[in-house]
């Protein structure tokens, strides 16, 4: 007997008794769904944190005025002396490093003839695009003159673009940011959302300018630091230890901010690449620990679809004991009470994954966390359900098989 | 007696059943031999072993000792499986009880010895319908064994015996669940596929349905009594 005749009888012999199967299928429902979301999760968490390492470069240090704990809360943060051109060309000086840009924002008010915007402007040097691993992908970069001589030109991050100029074409037109009138020369490439948990913030809302021209004209100057920058970005060269680098970088803030010895630093270095992969590792052992959880729910699932396919055996050793006296052999009715199991487990297995699916897609909408679900999470959960099926269905059906046929047929 | 020449043959055949710390000899050292297209009827109390030797006819069980050939082969040669494939291609069984699967109506029922077949039979669904209709059920092809009288449910139990077009039809008293009008029928039908050529072999405690038959052997203790046949044995067993 063929399969498919073979999953033909399964279906028939499972709608016979449509609730019996439904509690039967119930084990490995939950347990496909619940594999289904713990992986989903899994998936989802490692993708934002993989696009957060590849965004913030695996090499780039943050300077930050304030201490920091470990647990990388702030503590008064932004409330220490902030930072100045002085220390970003003494960092440039290290060897170590590649390249360095001080940051300073703000909120902007920009105002285009069509239209306006409230945005954040960023301002930066010339690096500032090499460091963070953003170019233009219209127009050019500010260059180290524009930087020095405080020139009024900018780029546009994609959101903030369309929406000052939803026509598209920004490049070379002027906005007033605050009021000051800035052109337009550049349009940046795409970054999307940025951090987890549902505290996105979207990257490409923003003006990013030129350092000095965005603290003498836009934000304004510190009353005790004369040409401050509040963070520092520190691209470390290739194959040099950024943990090293970490430390050389305090020693040396130390250093220049006069920090007494065995004083607290009154600054931070920040290793966000560093941070985030601890917190990719975590995530990873808390989705295998609930992966594994899953995995229970099935097997216990799979005992179930065991016992009661032995029900069926015994209900039906009588029609067993007709199909081989009429020519079934011991693999016919192996096969068929093996195909019963795996399309029982194999049906369970769709409604957990389209509860599942519903499962996935509540959490992605609460914790406003991307929806992965990825053509292997469905293979593993499809693959895993019928699996149990042929598991747990190989006994009773194998005792099917080696029914005595007269005595099945005598049974009653 | 030759062993070539007869389809069904069996030579010193016994079977013991053991309850509890008692054996039972349901046969006791039986030598038969039915030829193509014979019709034969197997009588006898309960107990006297028709039934054990049914089942030992059908390929179901095995003797305790003893050797039987069917077409001319033994069977204590074969396997499980060859066994198996011996009662799809060559043996058609009907029961007291029908025995047809109640979820799938006529069809499906008469279809199935066909879905164990491991020639190539080709159309199935046209065999399946070809034996419906040689039992007069072609209009009720859709019907449940629910919605069919004793008789129709027998008769659909014989079309699936004929689907594999079989050269041995086994009936285990075919006609035990029936009335007297339809045991009529079932037996005439008997009778016509005798007369096509397939060898008939019927088990009955009745009398009226043995003289269907053209051949009556009765058994007693295990042991053929008389076998019409063979007129001179009288409580002979070794032939």
């Amino acid at each position: 007997m063929k399969v498919g005749l073979a999953a033909t009888s399964a279906a028939e012999a499972l709608f016979s008794n449509p609730l019996r199967s439904l509690l039967t299928m119930l084990g490995i429902i939950i347990g496909v769904a619940s594999v289904m979301v713990m992986m989903s999760i899994g998936e989802g968490a490692k993708a934002q944190i993989e696009a957060q390492i590849s965004s913030v470069g695996t090499n780039v240090l943050n300077l930050q005025p304030g201490s920091m704990n470990r647990g990388g809360r702030n503590h008064g943060g932004g409330s220490a002396r902030p930072f100045n051109e002085a220390d970003i060309s003494a960092i440039g000086q290290l060897s170590f490093v590649e390249e360095v840009t001080g940051t300073l924002s703000g909120q902007a008010n920009a105002v285009s003839e069509e239209t306006n915007w409230t945005t954040t402007i960023q301002g930066g040097t010339s690096s500032f695009f090499s460091v963070n691993n953003w170019p233009a992908v219209e127009g050019r970069i500010f260059t180290e003159q524009e930087v020095q001589g405080g020139a009024a030109v900018a780029l546009l991050g994609k959101t903030a673009a369309t929406n000052l100029f939803p026509r598209g074409d920004a490049l070379g037109q002027r906005i007033r940011v605050n009021g000051v009138p800035i052109e337009i020369i550049g349009i940046l490439e795409t970054k999307g959302q940025s951090g987890g948990g549902g505290m996105g913030r979207d990257r490409d809302d923003i003006i990013v300018a030129p350092l000095s021209m965005v603290r003498n004209r836009v934000t304004g100057g510190n009353r005790w630091v004369s040409r401050h920058v509040s963070n520092i970005q520190v691209l470390v060269q290739d194959g040099y230890d950024v943990i090293e680098a970490q430390d050389e970088l305090a020693t040396i803030m130390r250093e220049r901010r006069r920090v007494e010895p065995g004083a607290q630093d009154n600054f931070s270095v920040i290793n966000f690449a560093d941070m985030i992969k601890q917190r990719a590792a975590v995530a990873e052992n808390m989705s295998m620990l609930l992966a594994f959880t899953a995995a229970v729910s099935l097997i216990v699932g799979g005992v179930g679809v065991m016992n009661i396919m032995l029900v069926s055996v015994t209900e039906r050793t009588r029609e067993i004991g007709l199909r081989m006296a009429v020519g079934a052999r011991g693999g016919d009715i192996l096969l068929q009470f093996l195909v019963e199991a795996v399309v029982l487990c194999t049906l369970g297995g769709l409604i957990g994954m389209a509860i599942g699916w519903v499962g996935v897609y509540a959490y992605a909408q609460i914790a406003a966390a991307p929806m992965l679900v990825s053509p292997i999470i469905i293979a593993t959960a499809l693959g895993a359900a019928a699996s149990v099926g042929l598991i747990f269905g190989f006994f009773p059906a194998r005792r099917a098989a080696q029914l005595d046929p007269i005595q099945a047929l005598r049974y009653d | 007696m030759t062993t070539t020449q007869a389809i069904i043959s069996c030579r010193n055949l016994t079977k013991v059943y053991r309850m509890g710390d008692q054996e039972v000899r349901a046969l006791d050292g039986v030598d038969l031999d039915i030829h193509e297209g014979e019709f034969v009827a197997i009588m006898g109390p309960s107990g006297s072993g028709k039934s054990s030797l049914m089942n030992l006819i059908g390929a179901l069980d095995r003797p305790t000792s003893g050797e039987m050939w069917i077409n001319g082969r033994a069977l204590s040669e074969m396997s499980r499986d060859e066994l198996a494939d011996l009662r799809n291609e060559t043996l058609g069984f009907v029961f007291q009880q029908f025995n047809l699967l109640a979820r799938q109506d006529a069809f499906q029922n008469v279809r199935l010895p066909l879905r164990y077949a491991r020639k190539d039979i080709g159309d199935m669904d046209a065999r399946a319908k070809e034996c419906l209709e040689l039992v007069g059920l072609g209009t009720r092809m859709d019907h449940r064994p629910m919605q069919l009288s004793g008789g129709q449910q027998q008769r659909v139990a014989i079309a699936r015996a004929l689907s594999n077009r079989p050269r041995i039809l086994l009936a285990d008293e075919p006609t035990g669940a029936l009335d007297s009008k339809t045991t009529v029928e079932i037996m005439h039908l008997m009778q016509d596929l005798n007369r096509q050529g397939i060898t008939v072999v019927v088990i009955t405690h009745e009398n009226e349905v043995a003289e269907y038959a053209r051949r009556q052997i009765h058994f007693r203790d295990g042991k053929i009594e008389t076998d019409s046949a063979h007129p001179e044995l009288k409580r002979a067993s070794g032939g």
